[in-house]
């Protein structure tokens, strides 16, 4: 046993804790809190494949930019300090079902496309300018589509917020 | 690291790298405060400043220290506490992530990053983070403002910040810290190799949006509505006393040291000498004693900045919030992405 799957599994474990305190806690910051600790121990993750950039990308755009807006937001509306008793409803029972197909449908996809395969062990890694040659050579076509999809969201959001 | 440190085992490596990012962090703080906070604001104001404790004053940090360490440790009685006591703590701890990409001398760092830069723009989010739950948490109107601000003021200046950066890695090719250093001390300018390349003179659009960034991103005045004490107390720090107010407080100066650091790496040429001035073409022929005369360079260049950042602070009057929101994204912003475009295309064309 490496290392690696020394700390995979402490971080795994330490995720598996947080993703669960973040359904069952009872206060909406608390929550988005436990949240940033499952997104963190992603990134560790992928620093423990060697992938920098995308751990980096990884705390940038979710724990800097997307887990602050959300805090934001729920500061500004409604975030109360201590139990809140109206954070269940009644989709619950439709919730549970709905993350168990998910997790067995990311299961298979997994499985099916990887099976017993097992990542090679090396310790080079991936520079950002092989990420970059990728992202606008074979990838290209998505990488255009994903900026028009973000471009539309932002003008949508200016149409929704305009008063006139 | 230095090669004497290749033969300690590597327990004593990372014990020694805990020391040196402390002192990189703490030392460059308490110079700040007690040279530009506590003189230079003082002479500015036509005071002496503090004069008792020591030699001219010298001792009133450690004064000070002392009396916020004999503080009780105060939470509201409706805080979250848990929550409360974590919020200084993270916003500290951002600071010491953002300490470990900065290049001290040829051998002389904590890791060299690839994707430096970028790490370092992405660690100093978090403290965001920090602020806001500090806000939050307090249980008070004045503190959850004050978060609220800091968080919009801290979003909207990130972005100037990133695409400034943007700049000087179109121009280095690397977002490597270690290598902009490299790519400065070894660069021409219109063909003379004097003083190197420092990348203040080719981008310095982007070194003035930089240092604006970054004296809205450490809230100095004129950016400091978040703590705006005659509206706002004191901001998200208000419910703060003793211990936490002190680690919020070093977190303030020592993030204004590190960021003043990552300006100098990326603008002024970081800790190198032009390298044709001792006569090395590349970093293998740098001489070993720039592991020690370079982190003395970097102090230098580091308080000049911060000399820059506090003058400015003394000097302004504070904006206005929808000021600050429309100047970053209405001024800011589009000069960054104009002086992206031309550094792209100048960088094709030669």
């Amino acid at each position: 046993m490496i290392a690696q799957n020394i700390g995979f599994w402490i971080i795994a474990i330490v995720m598996i804790v947080a993703a669960l305190r973040v359904v069952t806690t009872n206060n909406v910051v608390h929550a988005a809190l436990w949240l940033v600790v499952v997104l963190a121990g992603a990134a560790a993750q992928y620093i423990l494949l060697a992938a920098e950039f995308v751990a980096v990308t990884q705390v940038l755009v979710y724990i800097g930019a997307v887990m602050v807006l959300f805090l934001f937001g729920t500061m500004l509306t409604r975030a109360r300090i201590g139990a809140e008793s109206d954070l269940n409803n009644s989709y619950k029972k439709l919730g549970i079902p709905v993350g168990l197909v998910m997790l067995v449908a990311m299961g298979l996809a997994l499985v099916s496309s990887f099976g017993d395969e097992k990542l090679p062990q090396t310790t080079t890694v991936v520079s950002s300018q092989e990420i970059s040659d990728q992202i606008f050579g074979p990838y290209l076509l998505p990488f255009w589509a994903l900026s028009f999809v973000l471009l539309a969201a932002v003008v949508g959001a200016i149409v929704l917020a305009r008063k006139d | 690291m230095i090669a004497v440190l290749a033969e300690v085992p590597y327990w004593g490596q990372s014990l020694l790298r805990v020391l040196g990012g402390l002192v990189a962090v703490l030392l460059p703080a308490g110079t700040i405060v007690y040279v530009f906070l506590f003189k230079m604001m003082s002479f500015m104001q036509s005071r002496l400043g503090p004069m008792e404790a020591g030699p001219y004053g010298s001792m009133q940090l450690f004064a000070e220290v002392g009396k916020w360490l004999q503080k009780e440790d105060i939470v509201p009685e409706r805080a979250d506490t848990r929550i409360f006591k974590m919020a200084p703590i993270i916003v500290l701890v951002s600071t010491f992530l953002l300490v470990v990409v900065v290049p001290f001398g040829p051998e002389a760092w904590f890791t060299d990053f690839e994707t430096g830069v970028f790490y370092a723009l992405a660690v100093s989010s978090v403290s965001v983070l920090g602020i806001l739950i500090a806000g939050w948490s307090s249980a008070n109107k004045y503190s959850l403002l004050g978060g609220l601000r800091a968080a919009g003021q801290l979003i909207a200046y990130e972005l100037p910040m990133v695409l400034a950066v943007m700049g000087v890695v179109i121009q280095a090719g690397t977002m490597n810290l270690q290598k902009i250093v490299v790519a400065q001390n070894t660069g021409l300018m219109f063909g003379i190799d004097a003083i190197g390349h420092p990348y203040v003179i080719s981008q310095f659009f982007g070194f003035i949006i930089f240092m604006i960034a970054i004296q809205a991103e450490l809230t100095q005045a004129p950016f400091d509505m978040p703590i705006a004490e005659s509206e706002l107390v004191s901001g998200y720090m208000t419910e703060y006393s003793g211990f936490r107010f002190l680690i919020f407080f070093i977190g303030e100066f020592a993030t204004a040291g590190v960021f003043a650091m990552i300006a100098s790496v990326l603008f002024l040429g970081g800790w190198g000498v032009p390298f044709t001035w001792f006569g090395w073409t590349s970093i293998d022929d740098v001489a070993n004693w720039m592991n020690f005369v370079g982190p003395l360079i970097m102090f230098t260049k580091m308080m000049l900045l911060v000399f820059i950042i506090m003058w400015i602070r003394f000097s302004y009057p504070r904006l206005r919030e929808d000021q600050l929101q429309r100047f970053a994204w209405k001024g800011l912003i589009p000069v960054a992405l104009i002086n992206i475009m031309f550094t792209a295309i100048l960088k094709v064309v030669f």
